[in-house]
């Protein structure tokens, strides 16, 4: 252990504090029993669909298309999840097919 | 109430959480491989997946386990890379106003992947809402214990080539995107959102894009609230889609 076990738990404590608190700011803006206010409540309704899209672009973030391959295996899986779940709606199969397709591009196809 | 409730809800949840499971054992053995890695027993890494519960903050925080970190910048850098969760309780405030004594537990494991799941699931017909929800937390929080721990325990001994495994978080976010964009209803905002990650994306590069996103977001939803607020004004209260 390149540190002390108190600093250690120091960071831990420090760490899950600030994430937390990240998680309960608007809770804490907006407490129980007090009315929310009409423009949080559309934001709380339309905010979903637009975080989800950032957060496909999120997992997507180190990829880079000037360099070879060009996100060609994280372009073809995902339209392979899209086109599969257009067809199928089953998550489980899209999930499973993009994901077990990418491993096999990643380690087979773009080495 | 009877404890049967509890059991229906686990397992009704369990299916829509199964994505999850394949997502955080890979990811969070990736954590407990790094975490171990740097001299750590495999417990340290059980207890920070327990109290922590943050998958690219718990990456990022391995980092702070060398003399010389200070606090200061442990705060700063944690902030940063969960800043957008600040934003995810607007849409859960009523959700989780009804869930009694598990609300402080709901907001405390208040992930991405858990996010999207509340965000986006219908409550099944027979469950109780808060069981419903404590349930998709709870698994998800159990499946990145339990990726930390075989990460750690394991070190890098993994038993097959998993590289590429943790783009079963990417497919899930491009399901439950589909699946919104299928839904119809959301289409403006789900444009938005993609829109201001990609511009973002390419002005600050790939470490500093979420921030500037998340309000370019919250900007683009506000002034366009006369147009997109018809589209979506009777689903307001439903929330799920």
């Amino acid at each position: 252990m390149p540190l002390s076990i108190g600093k250690s738990l120091m960071i831990i404590a420090v760490v899950s504090v600030v994430t937390f608190s990240t998680r309960v700011i608007p809770f804490l803006l907006f407490p129980k029993g007090k009315e929310i206010p009409p423009l949080v409540k559309y934001l709380g309704a339309v905010l979903p669909p637009a975080v989800i899209g950032m957060l496909v672009i999120y997992c997507l973030k180190s990829v880079n298309l000037f360099v070879w391959p060009h996100a060609a295996p994280e372009l073809i899986a995902g339209l392979a999840v899209v086109a599969l779940h257009i067809w199928k709606r089953n998550n489980l199969l899209s999930i499973g097919v993009g994901t077990v397709l990418y491993m096999f591009l990643i380690q087979q196809v773009f080495v | 109430m009877k404890k049967g409730g509890y059991k229906k809800a686990f397992r009704a949840a369990f299916p829509y959480t199964i994505p999850v499971l394949t997502g955080y054992l890979f990811i969070g053995t990736a954590f407990g491989v790094m975490f171990q890695e740097k001299g750590y027993h495999f417990l340290w890494a059980v207890l920070m997946s327990c109290v922590v519960y943050a998958g690219s903050g718990q990456y990022l925080a391995v980092n702070f386990f060398s003399p010389g970190v200070g606090f200061l910048d442990v705060i700063f850098m944690t902030f940063m890379v969960n800043v957008r969760h600040i934003f995810y309780g607007l849409s859960l405030l009523e959700r989780f106003g009804r869930a009694g004594k598990k609300r402080a537990y709901l907001i405390f494991s208040l992930t991405d992947e858990t996010y999207s799941l509340l965000c986006t699931t219908n409550v099944p017909e027979g469950v109780q809402e808060d069981k419903f929800l404590f349930a998709i937390a709870f698994l998800d929080h159990l499946y990145w214990i339990l990726g930390s721990a075989i990460g750690a325990v394991a070190g890098a001994v993994i038993p097959f080539n998993a590289k590429g495994i943790d783009f079963a978080m990417t497919a899930l976010f491009i399901v439950i995107f589909t699946e919104q964009w299928l839904a119809g209803g959301k289409r403006i905002p789900a444009v938005i959102g993609v829109a201001s990650a990609v511009t973002f994306r390419i002005l600050c590069g790939g470490d500093n894009f979420v921030l500037p996103s998340m309000i370019c977001i919250m900007l683009c939803l506000v002034s366009g609230r006369r147009s997109i607020g018809k589209n979506n004004g009777r689903e307001e209260d439903t929330h799920a889609a």
